[in-house]
């Protein structure tokens, strides 16, 4: 399997070579953004296109089919759109906190970026709480979800917002727990180690039952956290028009858009990290073989195919799932899914314990 | 209807009675209230059902008259109040033994200015609170500079007037507040999705539970009532279509036969097999975008899809044979506009063969659904009582346990010859009120099935004069619409036009409902028992 | 320059004078080759994503519905972003009678969209009070309450028809300039002009 680790040294000692070692970093720095930012805007016109076709496959539909190819420029379209469209000031706002709201909740799905295993040596940084800065920088979108709600001075945004942060904290405790029970059975909280695991056989195999549990809790409470149907209370367009990013225009709104697709992506990219071993191939102990043919798959493709096929079915719920009301679904978190995952956590540790995995 | 005169006659010797296709009673103001209190309470006439209050002007004097159908012994009957004064025109309220009274009150005060004593919202309802004169009265300037397009957002009150009459008969105008103080009052509508159109209600929210709700009317008021007196009686037709326009063709039903009864026209038995056919085939893609537009309303926006494609096959059949594909202004006085199309009997047997395969889809896709269960289930919770004095008419009281489809209860046209259910679940809740529309489907089908293969030979529409005239007298109809019962009141002067023509809607009772179904639920109930209830709000409005 | 989407032929459009007369009043003044293609890229953008408010009153609103649907599906042309609110949406389909008291309030959800925002007047109510011309309480048209761009007949207008009327207007949006002085945008202002901000007078 091709080490991306050697390109990116290779980068280095290049840069090095005729530079001082502060402007590498610096240059290394800027580099990795602007890629990282291309590939972001990239990955959330992609989900855009992706969820608008298969919602129409859903419904019987074609979905966009004329912009370009297969409609394959349909949400380059609408970029464009959004880009132009006048971005409305409002009197009675607190202006400084709307205009910082979505640039808050860009800026929590683009730290997440950082620690996402992208391909064999393709990580921004590999340090040994990976896991753990994931969760802190994801809640980040919280903070501006919340005060998007509340600075832009309307009702519906202020519910929307409070139902969001109702709806956040509870489901936080779920992803967060059954990160914890994978991260009890890994060892270690770093994302390269995770992966370095799971190169013989992923964890949703090798943990058997309490991994099932918990990749389906951490399912569930993923597409909450990700505002998504049937969970998509703050933005509930039958009742609130569109939630907390009602008063939001142009491309303040066109962040929450953004936003809310890469969500998706990053809650499937670490359900793969965590379930399906990152970008680690599937690999079964014995089947050599099979193994072999499986490398030939380049890493990233794993990685990225791995997190849009699991998008697919948190996609999958919102096209075909009514909506729950509020305190359903506080009770869905409180009452089941909180219990399920600590009984889960201790069946987790007393496997571990007594060596019960594959 | 002797009976029911002498027992009347008994108990108030001033009333005076005129007969007609249902018994009026004339009563005066002051007796009136007590008139009303033994109509509902008396175990012999039992009319707790009040159908509509029909505001009139008789240029010499303003009244109303009342419509009340019992609903256990199954009879009719009609009161009428005036008042020669017409300048402070008041008659005694039944809102306190009414619930639905408050509304209807409401509108007979917005359109003609009749103050009603002790109702306690006297507001008008469906114009502005700008508003100057009262559009149907006969002397209403209909100018356009007396009431301009306005310039400026409407004027807002917070306070409602009532009229108390006091122990010595005096009378105080009072002024009460609509809600607290200090309630978080969110504005929903008139343009929002969730109100089906353009309502709004005015929610006093505590946190995400529902306090209060104020409902505003008249987003899409027409003023179709008005417009009807000034033109020919073909001419009146068109606008059925316009109301509910799902239920274009039971509208269209009934006013026809309410002209037909008027002029004595006897219609072929070929045309009332076509209207009913029509009919049932409206109520299925009526309650299939009903049930798309709730599951969506629900967050389930698949359904939609999936329902709009057997709406979609019905709405084929009626463009071949009536030419449009929602308003078809078809029936006609004498019968149906054309014959049916030659396609007719096979596309209709398709459409039979799918649907049963599809309302099995829909009941695996959404009804079985946990989360669609449980957001139904036990939420809008009405009793048979509450769905009588509400005037919770077709599946929505159906949905309560109340037995008021129009087609048992009153049978028109051939339905008495028909074998058909009549769908009745005793839940109360919108779970209920979803599955009776459910059935109903099942049942419509089944009407159809048993009509479609033997459609009389003969002519489809009969002779009827170039001039219409229909002699002076009052008649009162109703039919089952899709949304339930739909009422046509004519009264007659003997010229080419109606001197008043009342449409009796059956979603404003639903629409009036809402805030008594809310309280005390969630906001996110409201959408569901909104959605449930299936008001289309022109049809509120007119 | 024929102004077209994507398979429908030039010849096919019914009203090509008029869209003919507006692309010759933008070529007289002549414009910068960067600002054109400029231009021609947003336009570009523009044209091919019209994204409607969830606005209707009656019976056109629930054709616009099965416009959605699986037949017509106007999510081929990439229009079923349909939002509900005014901030995001780029046009407004009145689909439906607009009435006295829904005057004000319409007017203001047009305030509310942000720009460049558009207008179609669907069916014949919003062209012009429709069957209801003789009441007293329904506004003759739309227009004169808010700016029309696209006026579309019909009483309710059939799917088809509301596609060719959403297409129209993206041909319009094409032969705009968005840099260099938007010709729409002259009109537009004038038009709220004579009627003030606070409302209409006719």
């Amino acid at each position: 399997m091709f080490d991306f680790s050697l390109l990116t040294n290779w980068i280095h000692e290049l840069l090095s070579s005729f530079m001082p070692e502060w402007l590498t970093v610096t240059t290394e720095c800027v580099l990795i953004g602007v890629v990282l930012m291309l590939v972001y805007a990239l990955l959330g016109l992609f989900y855009i296109y992706y969820e608008r076709k298969l919602c129409a496959a859903f419904q019987c539909r074609l979905g966009p089919n004329r912009v370009g190819p297969f409609g394959l420029l349909q949400s380059f379209a609408d970029m464009f759109k959004m880009l132009i469209k006048e971005l409305i000031s409002l009197n009675h706002v607190d202006k400084f906190l709307f205009a910082l709201a979505p640039y808050l909740v860009i800026l929590a799905s683009m730290l997440a970026f950082a620690v996402l295993p992208w391909g064999n040596g393709l990580q921004v940084i590999d340090f040994n709480i990976g896991i753990f800065f994931l969760i802190a920088v994801s809640s980040i979108g919280v903070l501006g979800i919340l005060l998007a709600g509340w600075s832009s001075n309307n009702k519906y945004t202020l519910i929307g917002a409070l139902r969001s942060g109702a709806q956040m904290v509870s489901y936080e405790l779920s992803v967060g727990l059954s990160v914890i029970t994978m991260v009890c059975f890994a060892g270690t909280m770093s994302v390269g180690g995770i992966v370095e695991q799971q190169q013989d056989m992923w964890f949703i195999f090798k943990g058997h039952i309490p991994a099932i549990i918990a990749f389906i809790i951490y399912l569930i409470a993923g597409t909450a956290e990700t505002n998504r149907g049937p969970f998509d209370l703050p933005e509930a367009e039958s009742e609130l028009t569109a939630g907390y990013h009602t008063e939001y225009s142009g491309i303040h709104f066109g962040f929450f858009y953004l936003a809310e697709y890469l969500n998706l992506f990053i809650v499937a990219g670490v359900a793969a990290l965590l379930f399906f071993g990152g970008w680690a191939p599937l690999h079964f102990p014995g089947w050599d073989t099979f193994n072999h043919i499986m490398d030939y798959i380049p890493s990233v493709i794993w990685f990225i195919g791995k997190a849009i096929a699991l998008s697919f079915i948190i996609i999958w719920f919102k096209w075909t799932f009514p909506r729950l009301r509020i305190d359903q679904m506080l009770a869905l978190e409180w009452k089941y899914l909180l219990p399920i995952n600590l009984v889960n956590l201790v069946l987790m540790v007393l496997i571990i314990v007594y060596g019960l995995h594959l | 209807m002797a009976d029911l005169q002498e027992k009347i006659s008994q108990a108030f010797p001033e009333a005076t009675f005129e007969q007609g296709d249902i018994l009026m009673v004339n009563i005066p103001d002051a007796r009136w209230h007590d008139l009303a209190k033994t109509l509902r309470d008396d175990p012999e006439l039992h009319f707790d059902f009040l159908m509509t209050i029909v505001g009139m002007d008789w240029k010499d004097s303003l009244g109303c008259i009342y419509y009340f159908n019992s609903t256990v012994h199954r009879t009719h009957i009609a009161v009428k109040v005036t008042t020669t004064d017409r300048e402070n025109p008041m008659i005694h309220s039944i809102a306190d033994l009414w619930n639905i009274a408050t509304i209807f009150e409401r509108e007979v005060y917005d359109f003609f200015g009749i103050i009603f004593i002790n109702n306690p919202d006297m507001r008008r309802l469906f114009l502005s609170i700008d508003w100057k004169g009262y559009p149907l009265r006969k002397d209403y300037d209909a100018n356009p500079d007396i009431n301009p397009v306005p310039t400026e957002n409407e004027r807002q009150s917070d306070f409602t007037t009532t009229y108390v009459e006091g122990p010595d008969g005096k009378i105080e105008k009072k002024e009460v507040r609509v809600f607290e103080e200090d309630d978080f009052v969110v504005n929903i509508g008139p343009q929002h999705p969730a109100t089906h159109g353009v309502l709004r209600f005015r929610t006093a929210v505590d946190g995400e539970t529902i306090k209060k709700i104020d409902v505003y009317m008249g987003y899409i008021h027409r003023g179709v009532e008005k417009i009807c007196e000034q033109l020919t009686y073909p001419q009146t037709l068109h606008f059925m279509d316009r109301l509910d326009y799902f239920s274009a063709h039971p509208y269209h039903h009934c006013l026809c036969m309410t002209y037909e009864q008027a002029l004595g026209i006897e219609i072929s038995r070929r045309a009332q097999v076509i209207r009913v056919l029509m009919d049932e085939l409206s109520r299925i893609a009526s309650h299939c975008l009903f049930i798309g537009t709730f599951c969506m309303d629900l967050g389930a926006t698949t359904m939609l899809f999936y329902t709009l494609r057997v709406r979609e096959q019905i709405l084929d059949i009626m463009e071949k044979t009536c030419g449009a594909r929602m308003t078809f202004n078809y029936e006609c006085i004498g019968g149906v506009m054309q014959d049916l199309h030659p396609d007719f009997v096979k596309d209709v047997h398709a459409l039979l063969d799918v649907i049963p395969s599809n309302v099995k889809e829909y009941n695996k896709v959404f009804t079985g659904n946990i989360i669609a269960r449980n957001r139904m289930e036990h939420v809008g919770y009405m009793s048979r009582e509450d769905a009588i004095s509400w005037s919770v008419t077709g599946p929505s009281g159906r949905g309560s346990g109340w037995a008021c489809d129009v087609r048992k209860t009153d049978p028109y046209s051939i339905y008495p010859e028909l074998d058909f259910e009549e769908v009745v679940r005793h839940e109360g809740d919108s779970m209920a009120r979803f599955k009776v529309r459910m059935s109903e489907i099942e049942q419509s089908a089944k009407i159809i099935a048993q009509l479609i293969d033997n459609i009389p030979e003969g002519e489809y529409c009969v002779k009827v004069p170039k001039v219409i005239k229909i002699p002076a007298g009052r008649w009162f109809r109703v039919v089952e619409g899709c949304r339930g019962t739909f009422g046509i009141y004519l009264e007659s002067d003997g010229s080419t036009s109606p001197y008043r023509l009342k449409i009796v809607p059956p979603c404003l009772p639903a629409a009036a409902a809402v805030d008594h179904l809310t309280r005390g639920a969630k906001i996110a109930d409201l959408i569901t028992i909104g959605g449930a209830l299936d008001y289309i709000v022109p049809d509120i409005d007119r | 320059m024929e102004v077209t989407t994507k398979s429908m032929p030039y010849e096919a459009w019914k009203d090509n004078e008029y869209i003919e007369s507006l692309v010759k009043e933008l070529q007289e003044n002549g414009t910068n080759v960067i600002v054109g293609s400029f231009d021609k890229l947003i336009n570009w953008g523009r044209s091919n994503s019209i994204w409607p408010l969830t606005f209707a009153t009656s019976c056109c609103g629930i054709e616009f519905v099965s416009l959605g649907a699986a037949r017509f599906d106007m999510a081929r042309f990439g229009w079923e972003v349909a939002r509900s609110s005014p901030r995001q949406a780029d046009f407004i389909m009145v689909a439906g009678t607009i009435v006295h008291r829904m005057a004000p309030v319409l007017r203001r959800l047009y305030d509310q969209l942000a720009e460049p925002k558009y207008v179609i007047a669907t069916g014949a109510c919003a062209v012009s009070g429709g069957p209801f011309k003789k009441s007293y309480h329904v506004v003759m048209g739309v227009d004169q309450v808010i700016p029309v761009d696209v006026y579309l007949p019909g009483c309710p207008p059939r799917p088809e028809a509301m596609i060719y009327a959403i297409m129209q207007l993206s041909r319009k949006m094409k032969v705009e300039r968005f840099f260099g002085g938007v010709n729409r945008k002259e009109k537009q202002e004038e038009f709220l002009k004579t009627h003030p901000i606070e409302g209409v007078k006719d």
